[in-house]
């Protein structure tokens, strides 16, 4: 009996572990207003993953999904392997929600405190400390959270994300409230829990950190996905522009071979093939050159996730016939 | 893990009526009625020459009842106050989505804090009663048959209250669950005291109104039961007609029936604020 147990546990022990978040087909209407209409996505272990979107796509009553805080109307959610109905899926989870606000009439270490006992788990008073101090609250551990300005409670919120050991951290917003500096912290210390192997779903307005330390994008646009990927994935078109003069007929052809090519005056923008082994530029320039072109100058182009961003939500914008997923 | 979650959010509703002014606020009033009710049966006790025997009794015991009275709307209004605030104030504020992000069950977290609330009200009701007790105690020396009773019957309708004020947060804003909790309370004692005039007057229509009412929310049944075991015993025998449709004395004690329907009011009551707050988009 024993030996069958153990070979069980050895057997499960061995299975891949499953994803921290995963979903599938969430569905969520308030009223008339179809708020969520068939989202599924995946975050693995250790993976980054923003969610992007504009204002009431449906990114926050994802995330309120997830976490059991709002009812879907159909789908299933899977935290860290466990169904969402089940409390103890959230034991290894932190959460900064987006509308941020902690007891005012405990103290910030205090708060920590109730949260790493309602976690059910065991931090000495040390790491604790520790943690606050990752957030710059060290000094104001002592203080009424009554007294803290927004700034500090949402670093504060991050503490409580932080504090309980989490697998999976899901921050909504989570520099909204916070200076230059403070966006810079949040960026650091997504970038240690990466690589700390914790999983992260971080819902950010702002496309920069999003590219700096995602793993993977996924773009809600009226509460379905737009598009996802891997950053590379999304942002795969490359382009190349030249400033050409004494272009012939042979030259354009030879340009027109490699890509689609639009121009601006003497500046000729030509796209290039996914596949590319590093020769496509060179050899390109080099045939242009033969063919009796003039180059001025050469620059790779990479589009950004915003420009990206933009286009994949005016694609959905102009009709149902955009490129969906 | 409910149980730990039961009790660590009933130790931070404590903690939340210690830390904010709730408390002070309660003390205050709580000291200012003491002192007016001493003042008031010093005036009394300087009258007693004049009174019998039965009547100094009878007037102790009604003085002291409109007293509890005045103790059990401050509790009341306090805890329901209280309640109104922390479930639908957190909500609404948003403090409730990273503690009820944790694994907790909303059911823990809402008993927890009936608890926290429960222990809170009963504890004003025995120190702010046990002192008026002294004082009526001190000032005429009155001291009531059935003190235990009493409070523990008064911390009972603080419960009944709250636990209505803590259903009503679930679904209402925190101040509207507060001022409907404390009118139903007014409301039934209103029509418990309308029912005693109709019985009083032998009008069996205007009587069911107090019976009725006193089913639908127990705080004047219980308020009732309190006010008997206040009261000297021999009274009833001595004074009969002082009982008719009087709000302040009370002709009889409460069955265990009905005890036992209080319990499962409050169970009820409980448990429907759980399901509501468990449906919940927060």
């Amino acid at each position: 009996m024993a030996t069958s147990l153990d070979a069980a546990h050895r057997l499960l022990a061995e299975l891949p572990p499953s994803p921290a978040v995963w979903c599938s087909g969430l569905r969520k209407r308030y009223g008339r207003q179809t708020a969520v209409d068939g989202v599924s996505l995946t975050v693995g272990r250790g993976e980054v993953l923003g969610l992007l979107g504009p204002n009431g796509a449906g990114k926050t009553s994802v995330i309120k999904m997830l976490l059991g805080l709002v009812r879907p109307d159909a789908g299933e959610v899977l935290l860290l392997g466990r169904p969402a109905e089940d409390p103890r899926a959230r034991a290894r989870v932190g959460y900064l929600p987006e509308l941020f606000r902690y007891q005012p009439w405990l103290t910030a270490a205090e708060v920590l405190a109730l949260h790493v006992r309602l976690a059910g788990v065991r931090v000495p008073d040390a790491e604790r400390r520790e943690c606050l101090s990752l957030v710059g609250l060290a000094s104001r551990a002592g203080d009424r959270v009554g007294g803290f300005s927004k700034g500090m409670q949402q670093r504060l919120g991050l503490a409580v994300a932080l504090v309980a050991r989490p697998e999976l951290v899901v921050l909504d917003e989570p520099t909204s409230a916070l200076d230059p500096l403070g966006r810079a912290d949040v960026r650091d210390l997504l970038l240690s829990l990466k690589s700390r192997g914790v999983a992260v779903l971080l819902n950010s307005h702002l496309i920069g950190e999003v590219e700096r330390v995602c793993d993977r994008v996924v773009i809600l646009d009226k509460g379905r996905v737009a598009a996802s990927g891997t950053l590379d994935e999304l942002l795969g078109r490359r382009e190349l522009r030249l400033l050409l003069t004494d272009l012939t007929a042979a030259a354009e052809e030879r340009l027109r071979a490699t890509g689609p090519v639009t121009r601006a005056g003497d500046w000729v923008t030509v796209a290039l093939p996914a596949q590319d082994d590093g020769t496509a530029v060179p050899d390109l320039v080099r045939d242009l050159v033969g063919l009796g072109a003039r180059v001025h100058a050469v620059e790779p182009v990479r589009i950004s996730l915003e420009q990206r961003l933009l286009d994949v939500l005016r694609a959905g914008s102009a009709g149902p016939g955009g490129d969906r997923r | 893990m409910t149980g730990r979650t039961v009790l660590t959010v009933a130790a931070l509703t404590l903690r939340e009526a210690a830390r904010r002014r709730v408390l002070w606020a309660l003390g205050a009033m709580t000291v200012v009625l003491l002192a007016l009710s001493a003042w008031g049966f010093s005036r009394i006790a300087a009258e007693f020459e004049t009174f019998t025997s039965g009547e100094a009794v009878l007037v102790s015991s009604m003085v002291l009842n409109l007293v509890m009275f005045g103790f059990s709307l401050i509790a009341a209004l306090g805890t329901a106050f209280l309640a109104g605030p922390t479930l639908a104030g957190e909500v609404e504020s948003g403090m409730a989505l990273a503690v009820l992000a944790r694994p907790v069950r909303r059911s823990a977290v809402l008993v927890g804090k009936w608890l926290g609330l429960v222990v809170f009200g009963t504890g004003f009701v025995v120190v702010a009663g046990l002192a008026q007790f002294l004082v009526v105690q001190v000032t005429v020396g009155y001291w009531p048959p059935q003190p235990v009773a009493g409070l523990a019957l008064l911390a009972a309708q603080t419960t009944v209250l709250l636990t209505l004020a803590l259903l009503l947060s679930t679904a209402i804003s925190p101040m509207a669950s507060g001022v409907v909790a404390v009118g139903l309370f007014g409301a039934t004692w209103i029509a418990g005291v309308v029912g005693g005039v109709g019985e009083a007057l032998g009008n069996e229509g205007v009587a069911r109104v107090g019976a009725v009412s006193r089913m639908l929310l127990p705080t004047d049944g219980l308020w009732r039961g309190a006010m008997h075991a206040l009261q000297d015993a021999s009274l009833l025998a001595q004074s009969p007609a002082a009982f008719e449709g009087h709000p302040f004395l009370s002709e009889a004690g409460l069955t265990p029936a009905y005890l036992a329907w209080a319990a499962l009011w409050v169970a009820l009551v409980l448990g429907l604020a759980a399901l509501t707050f468990q449906r919940r988009d927060l």
